[in-house]
């Protein structure tokens, strides 16, 4: 047998004029109040646009989720076949494709599990019951006393019916009601195991696993030539010299939106260079200045919101101290640049995408080409990891364009190296002040400010069209304007609040309107920098107060399943109460429970500092998670020792390099990431919660491992570094001077209201 | 013009100029999906593939370069029914999030175990030093590796 392919007819099969054909949800009478059903069940009410029993015995199971590498089509499988009692082998998943699944927006925030994952469970079980039925009716006995395995219904006496026969009977062109429970933990076989991945034997044997793998009869490839600057406008290009070129079928010129489509993939990279060194551009906007970038952001236009706030006294005396913390933008930097497949036929666009969410994609795709939506049909394929918003809907555009341009034969397009890295959105720099107050071992004020850009400017905004290429095309778009999102999710300020139980505090989120750089949603959104501030702080609080830092947080939590994790890694690192750093080696804890309301997560991170090179490794790295009911022990292990890896990554290494003039990030060169002989091993600790329900984990990780590593790196030199990350520039800069780096002063209270703003050096 | 190349054991003749890369080639003339574009500058390393055994970046390498001698690619490693050792390997300690780099690691680590069948984990990490995962497999690919050069070893 060979690796399976993606081949035109299982395209086409899959085409085969479905198009939306699971039930709508029956339109609400005006004023008529739905009843609210859980998870995404509550937006895709009919059990048809979830389950389909088939008549050969197997069940495809219809999500809006995508896979992004997280391992989810294989976790909401589990949950779909637990609940309906057939075997895992027996149920197909289709994912995010706008003619076939539910439509559940984007597949982010580490919520799959609590949406599509619940409203598969309740639908799995709704499903099972009305088939128990079907099965009481035909065999003639009472429901209660059947029994389903591998989903086949047998009753006491050993007479039997298969879901299969049971297939043109049941009918699920209806809407949920959510009132059949699913089964208890304790029952589950499926649930709870380390089912393998269903997309690894084809990853490993070079199948047809990603949208780069897609190939259609009569295929054309395409590439795109971007401007200097963000907002330049083209000037002049020698359309005929291109044209000329071999392979060549087709210059797209559309405004400032400039693409060539060519026969076969290397004319079409040839020409991109060519026109790379021919077109001229001319204006566009310049950057921050890098040395002074985020006073620049600090002073743009900004919406300001309190978000926390609760008030009681502070005892005179008081040690109050104060810090400023600075995370850089950051790329998401995928392994594969971008890319996308799309057709034009007869007026319907098709387009093979990776995107996080294939609904609000088609959405913005129509207006910004002004399409009727059921003309478009968005298909996820996967792309590589792409940790958040990348250039995979900007891409599925770009490449929609050329192939309106060539009107009739695919066109592929993946963008080049230099292009993803220069013209994905970036996760924002971003600033976070704290001032605390500590007295008799207590946290008593804590006022804490974060400024950030947007990190939503996704496509699916009602007030903008959030596509890179549809802000340079003839008939120009905007982006949306950015938003706050509502807590406890949050954006920039996510994990703003501290979980702490502090008896007086006040949390500001200062959203930042203007955006000089492109940004949107990496991993965790704020809550990375957020948790590296509101932790490194809580070790500066606990140096303040003369405590271990362990037993300082512990001081602050009342929640027993806080502490447990905490307790947890504790334990599992061997922590020593009030343990020091030797100056070159130390070990330092992070903690936060991920968005506030997802999964529990504490780090401990031991670092070791070249104190000549300034180059800080990590030799040993724990991790403690609970996620409350464990889906797949193995996928949430890699969730989270891939998060810890990749926030080690961003904490020790990544910035965005530019200039006044433009982005000067392009390659690997100029944008190193963690590689194999600096990667630690990372011993986790999972806490399973049979009965509670589980939480999304796929982004847990990042914020606390870069507090353990900041706070690790401080109890090894006695320096901390505010500003990430800890480039050996940095490290050497911190600890050759003598102010730098250094605890802050601190002061009494009550503050002299003169002294209020106490700037430190960075 | 007509080039002749030896891939996976079967001589194909592909129409591309000489100085195509060869990663486009086994992509589109051969319809191939085991190298992979990353960044076309032999920074990543999802390209890779075997040229007479030892690893090459396919991205950067002229198909006219490659006459007359042995291409390897995935595919040509094992199939979902036969698989390679490191296949195998890879499936076992489940090797992969994204696996858009898996390729990559795989032509790299069968380099590795021509040279070295028995590698330590030091010798495997240098050896992947240079194939970027960005979604922090890096632990599981190693295992793997090491897995498939003891069961080698057993075998």
């Amino acid at each position: 047998m060979e690796a399976p392919r993606l081949t035109r007819r299982n395209f086409t099969a899959a085409l085969g004029g479905i198009v939306l054909s699971f039930t709508l949800a029956p339109k609400l009478l005006l004023g008529q109040t739905a009843v609210q059903l859980p998870g995404s069940l509550q937006t895709n009410r009919t059990l048809d646009a979830w389950l389909r029993i088939n008549p050969d015995g197997t069940v495809t199971v219809f999500t809006g989720k995508v896979e992004l590498g997280q391992g989810i089509v294989t976790a909401l499988a589990q949950i779909a076949a637990e609940e309906l009692d057939v075997p895992l082998s027996r149920v197909t998943i289709i994912s995010g494709d706008t003619g076939r699944t539910p439509n559940e927006g984007q597949t982010a925030g580490s919520q799959s599990i609590e949406q599509s994952g619940t409203a598969l469970r309740m639908a799995g079980a709704e499903v099972r019951s009305l088939l128990i039925d079907l099965a009481a009716a035909k065999l003639g006995g009472a429901a209660d006393t059947l029994k389903v395995t591998d989903g086949v219904i047998y009753a006491p006496d050993g007479r039997k019916v298969a879901y299969g026969e049971l297939a043109a009977q049941v009918d699920l062109k209806r809407e949920a009601t959510a009132k059949v429970r699913p089964k208890p933990a304790t029952q589950h076989t499926i649930v709870g195991k380390s089912a393998p991945r269903r997309d690894i034997p084809a990853k490993v044997t070079g199948g047809a696993a990603f949208v780069q793998d897609v190939r259609l009869p009569g295929m054309l490839h395409g590439r795109i030539v971007r401007p200097p600057r963000y907002g330049a406008k083209l000037v002049s290009v020698d359309e005929a010299r291109i044209k000329a070129m071999p392979g060549v079928i087709a210059v797209v010129r559309d405004g400032s939106f400039l693409g060539v489509v060519a026969g076969r993939e290397e004319q079409a990279i040839n020409a991109r260079v060519v026109m790379m060194e021919f077109a001229k551009w001319s204006g566009g906007s310049e950057l921050p200045e890098p040395a002074k970038m985020y006073e620049q952001l600090m002073s743009l236009r900004s919406e300001d919101k309190v978000i926390a706030e609760k008030d009681a006294p502070v005892p005179v005396g008081a040690k109050v101290i104060d810090a400023t913390y600075h995370r850089p933008y950051q790329a998401h930097a995928a392994i594969a640049p971008s890319c996308a497949v799309a057709e034009l036929k007869d007026g319907k666009l098709t387009v093979w995408t990776h995107s996080q969410g294939v609904y609000p994609l088609r959405a913005t795709i129509a207006s910004a080409l002004g399409l009727q939506p059921r003309d478009i049909r968005c298909i996820h394929t996967e792309g590589a990891g792409c940790y958040g918003h990348n250039g995979a809907d900007d891409v599925a555009f770009d490449a929609a364009v050329l192939a309106r341009a060539v009107n009739g034969p695919p066109v592929r397009l993946q963008w080049m190296r230099d292009e993803e890295f220069k013209w994905e959105p970036y996760g924002p720099a971003m600033t976070m002040k704290v001032r605390g107050a500590v007295a008799d071992g207590r946290v008593v004020d804590w006022t804490y400010d974060v400024w950030s850009q947007s990190h939503n400017m996704r496509p699916g905004d009602p007030d903008g069209v959030n596509l890179l290429g549809s802000w340079y095309v003839a008939d120009a778009k905007r982006p949306g304007p950015a938003r706050h999102a509502a807590q406890p999710n949050g954006a920039g300020d996510r994990n703003a609040i501290t979980l702490y139980d502090f008896p007086r505090q006040r949390t500001t989120h200062h959203l930042i309107m203007d955006n000089p750089v492109r940004t949107s949603a990496l991993r965790t959104l704020g809550a990375y920098a957020n948790v590296f501030a509101i932790e490194s702080f809580m070790d500066e609080l606990a140096a303040a107060a003369g405590i271990d830092p362990v037993a300082f947080r512990l001081a602050h939590i009342k929640d027993e399943r806080e502490r447990a994790v905490i307790e947890a890694v504790a334990k599992a690192a061997a922590w020593k109460p009030g343990e020091k750093g030797d100056g070159r080696r130390g070990r330092g804890i992070g903690y936060a429970r991920y968005k506030t309301v997802a999964t529990f997560t504490a780090v401990i991170a031991e670092v070791e500092v070249n104190r000549t090179t300034g180059v800080v490794k990590v030799p040993r790295i724990w991790a403690a998670a609970d996620a409350g009911q464990i889906i797949n022990p193995d996928g949430l292990t890699n969730q989270i020792e891939g998060g810890v890896i990749q926030s080690m990554s961003w904490t020790l290494l990544e910035h965005v390099r530019f200039d006044r003039n433009g982005i000067q990030t392009e390659d690997w060169n100029n944008y190193p990431i963690l590689t194999m002989p600096d990667v630690p091993r990372v011993e986790t600790v999972l806490i399973n919660r049979p009965n509670e329900r589980a939480l999304g984990a796929g982004e847990a990780a990042q914020g606390p491992t870069a507090a353990a590593i900041a706070n690790a790196f401080a109890a090894a030199t006695g320096k901390r570094i505010r500003e990430l990350p800890l480039t050996p520039e940095r490290v050497k800069l911190a600890l050759a001077s003598p102010l730098l780096g250094k605890p802050l002063n601190t002061t009494r209270y009550p503050i002299d209201s003169s002294a209020d703003v106490v700037e430190q050096p960075r | 013009m007509a080039i002749s190349v030896k891939i996976n054991g079967a001589t194909h003749s592909v129409d591309a100029e000489p100085d195509t890369p060869l990663l486009y080639v086994l992509r589109n003339d051969l319809q191939l999906n085991g190298a992979k574009y990353g960044c076309g500058l032999t920074q990543c390393g999802a390209c890779t593939v075997l040229v007479n055994g030892a690893a090459r970046r396919s991205c950067v390498t002229p198909v006219g370069s490659i006459e007359g001698n042995e291409v390897t690619t995935l595919e040509g490693l094992g199939t979902l029914d036969k698989l390679h050792s490191l296949q195998q390997a890879f499936i076992d300690e489940q090797a992969a999030q994204c696996g858009y780099c898996i390729s990559g690691m795989i032509m790299s680590a069968a380099d590795l175990l021509n040279r070295n069948p028995q590698p330590r984990e030091a010798d495997v990490r240098s050896a992947l030093a240079d194939n970027l995962c960005r979604c922090g497999t890096h632990n599981r690919i190693i295992r793997a590796v090491l897995r498939a050069a003891k069961q080698k070893a057993g075998t």
